[in-house]
């Protein structure tokens, strides 16, 4: 009963700090704990790949052949590799790579294909038509042969990987924000922002982009992950990153003659990826729960 | 009320719809008058064209695949019907406004209130200062009767009521002052109460600004309530036009009276309430005779094969009702046009 007061007028006003849809959607996401584990493990890879390389013990290009194949010890926390490097600095230098990668090829696709996405929904007609096509077609190929495709053309390089990776993703961003603005541009407040004057382009901006925004958010999260699994690919594929290049799939191509003699060489790349992909997976299931509870599945 | 000055004119408007089955009708040679400061109600069953002749006035047809497809439409003696989007974009809003069904959608729900009336300002006064657009976002909240305006600035959609969000949209629609507003039932999703409010804010708010408006609805309640003159249309057609006085007191059309007996009465205990039988056919499906013929009890051969014209009983009162010819209305000249189609 505190919660409610009754003005003199009668109009009953609930107590209430103005809550956005944002601060909402926080509350819900603190709830669960998986998605906090995620967070804390994307927080704390993110942290690593900022500051960790100023703090690393050994330089990472160093080679020191006297101490080839080092398993796991005070000295070398993650042993070494088959050219006596320190398996920890570069996993350390790694997530910078890894994380940029997935993160730039993240925003390029999503902003190229929410572009593409909003035009062709918002539209239809030709536009609709020719851009969809375009999708169909980019997603008729397995996207690590298209990947592999692109980066053959451009030359391997991570930075050509990261633009590759970013190219297969379009099209998935692409038909997801196409299928949320067909249904946002029927919306009673785009019919009452015609009906007010408003113009195409400025109804796209204000109304059409921030509603359909939210699975672009979650989807982007999950996408991070499979761009990271991809320039890994890339990389074991030896069509990302170069030689010295501390990359954690070319770590795990190179070293992978050593898997029953020095299987630590393998076991912390593969490990680093791994709990990288599960923490942005964590993440974006529970951004996609707390903003868009109408897509859990 | 005949001296007024007209400030929109539609004259045999036609907006089709195109489909694989060739061109529907859904609004067919529509012909009507809004006068300066007056409250004009156009009423109807569901799929009566109501909606869409709403939308052809604020150019706002879904196209494709709708279309207007002949007539004109005349705001203060200019054809908008003709006008292109962009010269459309500034009467929208700025010379006729509309307020819809669903306060509860009408709101983007990521953005505030205040946010949202600003940018209504914002749009056709593009060099107000902040101060300015913030001191006429709460003037309009206050004139609609929101109490703690301020505040509601400041608030999002889902913490208002539908009755609030109705009235904020009022506001909106309000606020460059238009002549016309266009209120597509804007009770329908509120409750009883709040639509008595509702309605006597559109009531005062004509009155002090002297705005037009154009009530579309489905309840005769709140024609008697608000309105002084009333359309009927059946099936993309106008079937009666009268004062609401007329209307109630010498309703002509055979569907009109239907209507108004379909309204439950206070006055007489009646087992069950009157219902017109059938629904209104699909917009192109009658090719031949009176489109209300299907359902009407007063029904004759020549209802069948002939479409009666708008028959004018007098200067305000005119019926699509061969009834009325046989008690003496005559066609007046725009009329036998359609007539002789």
């Amino acid at each position: 009963m505190s919660e409610l007061t009754q003005k003199v007028s009668g109009q009953p006003i609930v107590v209430d700090q103005a809550v956005g849809p944002w601060k909402e959607a926080w509350r819900s996401f603190k709830k669960s704990k998986s998605a906090l584990a995620g967070t804390f493990i994307v927080v704390f890879f993110v942290l690593l790949a900022i500051v960790g390389p100023l703090f690393v013990p050994q330089a990472i290009n160093e080679q020191n052949f006297s101490m080839r194949l080092q398993a796991p010890s005070s000295q070398f926390w993650f042993g070494t590799d088959d050219f006596g490097r320190d398996i920890f600095s570069r996993i350390v230098h790694g997530a910078r790579l890894s994380l940029t990668v997935g993160f730039f090829a993240v925003i390029f696709s999503a902003v190229i294909g929410s572009f593409l996405g909003i035009i062709s929904g918002y539209y239809g007609k030709w536009i609709d038509t020719i851009i969809s096509r375009f999708f169909d077609i980019m997603l008729a190929f397995p996207s690590i042969l298209l990947a592999i495709a692109v980066v053959s053309i451009l030359g391997p390089s991570l930075q050509n990987a990261l633009i590759a990776i970013a190219i297969i993703n379009v099209p998935n961003f692409g038909r997801l924000i196409r299928s949320k603005v067909l249904s946002v541009k029927q919306e009673e407040y785009v019919m009452a922002a015609r009906a007010i004057g408003m113009s195409d382009a400025r109804i796209l901006w204000r109304h059409i982009l921030p509603n359909s925004m939210i699975p672009v958010i979650v989807q982007g999260t999950l996408s991070i992950a499979t761009a990271i699994i991809e320039a890994a690919a890339l990389g074991f594929l030896g069509l990302g990153a170069e030689a010295p290049q501390p990359e954690w799939g070319k770590m795990l191509a190179d070293s992978r003659q050593y898997l029953m003699t020095a299987p630590w060489t393998l076991i912390f790349p593969g490990l680093a990826i791994m709990l990288t992909v599960l923490g942005f997976n964590l993440m974006g299931d529970g951004l996609r729960d707390a903003l868009d509870p109408k897509m859990k599945s | 009320m005949v001296n007024q000055k007209k400030i929109l004119e539609i004259n045999e408007l036609e907006t089709s719809f195109f489909s694989d089955d060739g061109k529907i009708a859904a609004v067919d040679h529509v012909n009507f008058d809004l006068h300066e400061g007056e409250i004009l109600a156009i009423v109807g069953e569901s799929g009566c064209g109501k909606s869409v002749t709403s939308l052809s006035i604020m150019g706002l047809v879904p196209s494709p695949p709708g279309k207007i497809t002949n007539g004109e439409i005349l705001l203060q003696g200019k054809d908008i019907s003709k006008f292109s989007e962009k010269e459309m974009r500034k009467i929208r809003g700025n010379d006729i406004a509309m307020i819809f069904q669903e306060p509860m959608t009408s709101l983007n729900p990521l953005f505030t209130i205040g946010n949202q009336i600003s940018e209504a300002i914002l749009i056709h006064n593009k060099s107000w200062s902040k101060k300015q657009v913030r001191e006429r976002a709460v003037e309009m909240l206050r004139l609609v009767g929101l109490p703690r305006a301020e505040e509601l600035l400041n608030e999002y959609p889902h913490q208002l009521s539908g009755g609030m969000r109705q009235r904020v949209m009022i506001a909106m629609a309000l606020v460059c002052n238009p002549k016309v507003l266009i209120a597509d039932e804007p009770t329908t999703a509120l409750d009883v109460t709040i639509q008595a409010q509702i309605l006597k804010l559109i009531r005062e708010l004509n009155d002090k600004f002297n705005t037009a408006v154009l009530m579309i609805t489905h309840d005769l309640g709140v024609v008697a309530e608000t309105c002084q003159r009333v359309i009927v249309m059946y099936a993309g057609q106008v079937v009666e036009e009268a004062t609401v006085q007329e209307i109630f007191k010498n309703p002509k059309h055979p569907y009109t009276k239907g209507l108004i007996q379909s309204v439950p009465d206070m006055r007489y205990k009646k087992e069950s309430l009157y219902s017109i039988p059938g629904n209104v056919p699909k917009p192109g499906s009658v090719k031949v005779g009176c489109r209300f013929a299907q359902r009407c009890e007063f029904a004759t051969d020549r209802c069948l094969t002939e479409n009666p014209a708008l028959y004018e009983l007098s200067s305000s009162h005119k019926s699509r009702c061969f009834l009325v010819e046989e008690e003496g209305g005559s066609v007046n000249g725009k009329e036998s046009l359609v007539e002789s189609k």
